[in-house]
């Protein structure tokens, strides 16, 4: 799971949570692997993220590479900020661990990168 | 400089041809002169476009468009073509005129601008002479005769067959009629090959090498066909949520997008179901869906796919995705299902928590296409679309009883016949409206039950094939005893 994709999940599928995001990362197994760099695909996504939680979800798990807590305002132009956005949110990826909900503590695993958010039938009644 | 061109498509999914072609031009933004109004009986278009290079943008992106012609000449028959390509050599006025303008009685041809021709007259520039034909077949040999009647232009270069700089296109069209074929052709075409569209990615794509692949996996071909219509393109972010073996998203990330999927079915996703092809008795461990990204060169494009119940909610709420393309569950090859139990008060017990195994009760398809539009119009940059399968039986079929949702529009519908009764039409909607409540699940399309009709068909087409073959066998029994008798009385007398 890539962090790009954290940022995106929420547990509101439980019953009883409302926002169910951000989810608490806990990682075992942790792979940085090189992806083509595409700046004009960052700079297209930087506005869809929550940064804060990017930026948490990153220093969590040890590799905020260096990445600033707060978007630079002129991001599109800053080659060096771009990098490091690229590599948080698409090099790095959580291989195994598991997703915690912020509300309810209910444990999500990710096994060999994919998270596995299926409820059970006890609690989709 | 707007030029006429001639746009031979595939003689295959004419119906998608349309929506197709609609979706790259409106995509792509470029204006379309018409000159002839696009006709499914005809596999090929004339129109007008500003420049050579809109036509190769479009060539670039469409699986159904074949070839690229810039028309010198277009004629009922073949004398006609000739008489107008001699007329067109002097045509000096740099655009196209009627016979009429030129002061020729009782005909009413178009004549091509004679600086289309000269361009071509270089005596560097060598060229050849491609010959198709529609529906009719022809030798070598009368090919050649074809091409020997063109001798009159005033082609400088020389003749080289092999990677010429020009190549010029004969095109005979015997109709598409191949029990009635007329022995003249109904319309005939010559001009300069400008360019090809992607057929060559419909192989390229072939699932018969695809690393991993699934009971439905989609077809390479209708895949590239959904991601144009759902105008996909370079930087996007695309959701396929019933992903299944990512076929969907191996075509949009070929068109540059960046893609997410999600599926009930932790196995598929885990690449560990049955093997579908012939003879594999167990999966390798480069089977998924990264995998096959990777087979394309496309990795860099894969962000991830998600085990999850498309029935609940999963994605934060403001993510906006530039497109959704997938191809729900049937029913009837894989089952469409969702978490749940018909049980009351089901309570699982710590122990079995660990790699506990839901139960899934039906996800009837009106749920599943009301949660997908509604996630749809939730979902979706104003805009953008939604492409997506919809089965249905062939004869209930009413446009008004699609699903529909304020927020989306529906801009394309396109049949694909499944069996003589069961078809699958893909539609394809665009955003036109944000802010608006959930939607409940149509009490009407509670009729449509896919599944249940399916079988139910077959099963009467069984009963009646088994009563006739029963009925066969009595017949024929009672035949050969009246012959038997017969031929006893013969003896007997």
């Amino acid at each position: 799971m890539k962090l790009i994709t954290h940022n995106m999940l929420t547990s509101k599928c439980l019953k009883g949570v409302i926002t169910g995001y951000p989810l608490a990362i806990t990682a075992t197994v942790v792979k940085v692997s090189e992806v083509e760099y595409n700046p004009e695909f960052i700079s297209r996504i930087i506005p869809k993220l929550d940064w804060e939680v990017l930026w948490k979800a990153a220093d969590s798990i040890g590799h905020n590479e260096g990445l600033p807590p707060t978007i630079d305002p002129k991001f599109e132009d800053n080659e060096e900020f771009l990098r490091k956005a690229h590599k948080v949110l698409l090099e790095v990826e959580v291989e195994e661990g598991y997703l915690t909900c912020p509300e309810s503590g209910r444990q999500f695993p990710i096994t060999k990168g994919i998270p596995n958010m299926l409820l059970t039938e006890a609690e989709v009644q | 400089m707007w030029r006429r061109y001639l746009l031979w498509f595939a003689h295959e999914h004419i119906d998608f041809r349309h929506a197709e072609m609609q979706s790259i031009i409106s995509m792509l933004d470029i204006p379309v002169k018409y000159i002839e109004e696009p006709s499914m009986k005809k596999p090929y278009w004339i129109v007008e476009l500003p420049t050579e290079d809109h036509l190769k943008k479009i060539a670039n992106r469409s699986v159904l468009l074949k070839s690229c012609i810039e028309l010198w000449s277009h004629a009922k028959t073949e004398s006609e073509l000739h008489e107008n390509l001699k007329q067109a050599v002097k045509n000096t006025s740099g655009k196209w005129l009627t016979t009429q303008d030129l002061g020729v009685v009782g005909s009413n041809s178009q004549i091509c601008p004679s600086e289309q021709i000269e361009a071509c007259c270089d005596l560097k520039k060598s060229f050849k002479v491609d010959v198709e034909t529609f529906c009719k077949h022809f030798t070598m040999k009368e090919k050649v005769h074809k091409i020997e009647n063109f001798s009159y232009l005033p082609l400088k270069g020389p003749v080289k067959l092999k990677n010429p700089d020009i190549i010029l296109s004969y095109f005979e069209f015997y109709g598409v009629d191949p029990n009635n074929v007329p022995d003249k052709p109904y319309d005939v075409f010559f001009g300069r090959w400008v360019t090809d569209g992607q057929r060559d990615l419909i192989q390229h794509h072939s699932l018969k090498r695809r690393h991993f692949i699934g009971n439905t996996s989609m077809d390479a071909q209708l895949s590239l066909i959904m991601a144009n219509q759902a105008q996909i393109t370079s930087g996007h972010i695309v959701l396929d949520p019933f992903v299944g073996s990512g076929s969907l998203l191996v075509a949009a990330g070929h068109f540059g997008a960046h893609v997410w999927g999600s599926d009930i079915d932790f196995m598929m996703l885990h690449g560990r179901t049955r093997p579908t092809r012939v003879g594999q008795k167990v999966r390798a461990s480069e089977e998924s869906i990264r995998g096959n990204m990777k087979q394309y060169s496309i990795d860099s494009r894969y962000l991830d796919v998600v085990i999850s119940d498309f029935s609940l909610p999963m994605w934060r709420e403001g993510l906006k995705f530039d497109a959704i393309v997938t191809d729900p569950p049937y029913g009837v090859r894989e089952p469409a299902e969702k978490i749940g139990i018909e049980k009351e008060n089901y309570t699982l017990s710590e122990e079995h928590q660990i790699n506990h195994i839901p139960s899934k009760v039906e996800y009837g398809l009106p749920h599943i296409y009301s949660d997908l539009l509604n996630f749809a119009a939730r979902h979706l940059e104003m805009g953008r679309r939604l492409v997506c399968w919809y089965p249905l039986v062939r004869e209930e079929y009413k446009e008004d009883e699609l699903p529909c949702h304020p927020c989306l529009r529906l801009v394309g519908n396109s049949e694909q016949v499944l069996s003589k009764l069961t078809a699958r039409r893909l539609l394809t909607y665009e955003k036109v409206h944000d802010n608006v409540p959930n939607i409940p699940v149509d009490p009407n399309s509670a009729a449509h039950n896919f599944r249940e009709k399916y079988f139910s068909i077959g099963e009467i087409s069984r009963k009646e094939r088994k009563e006739r073959k029963a009925a066969e066998i009595v017949a024929n029994a009672a035949f050969i005893a009246l012959a038997h008798n017969k031929k006893n009385n013969l003896h007997d007398k």
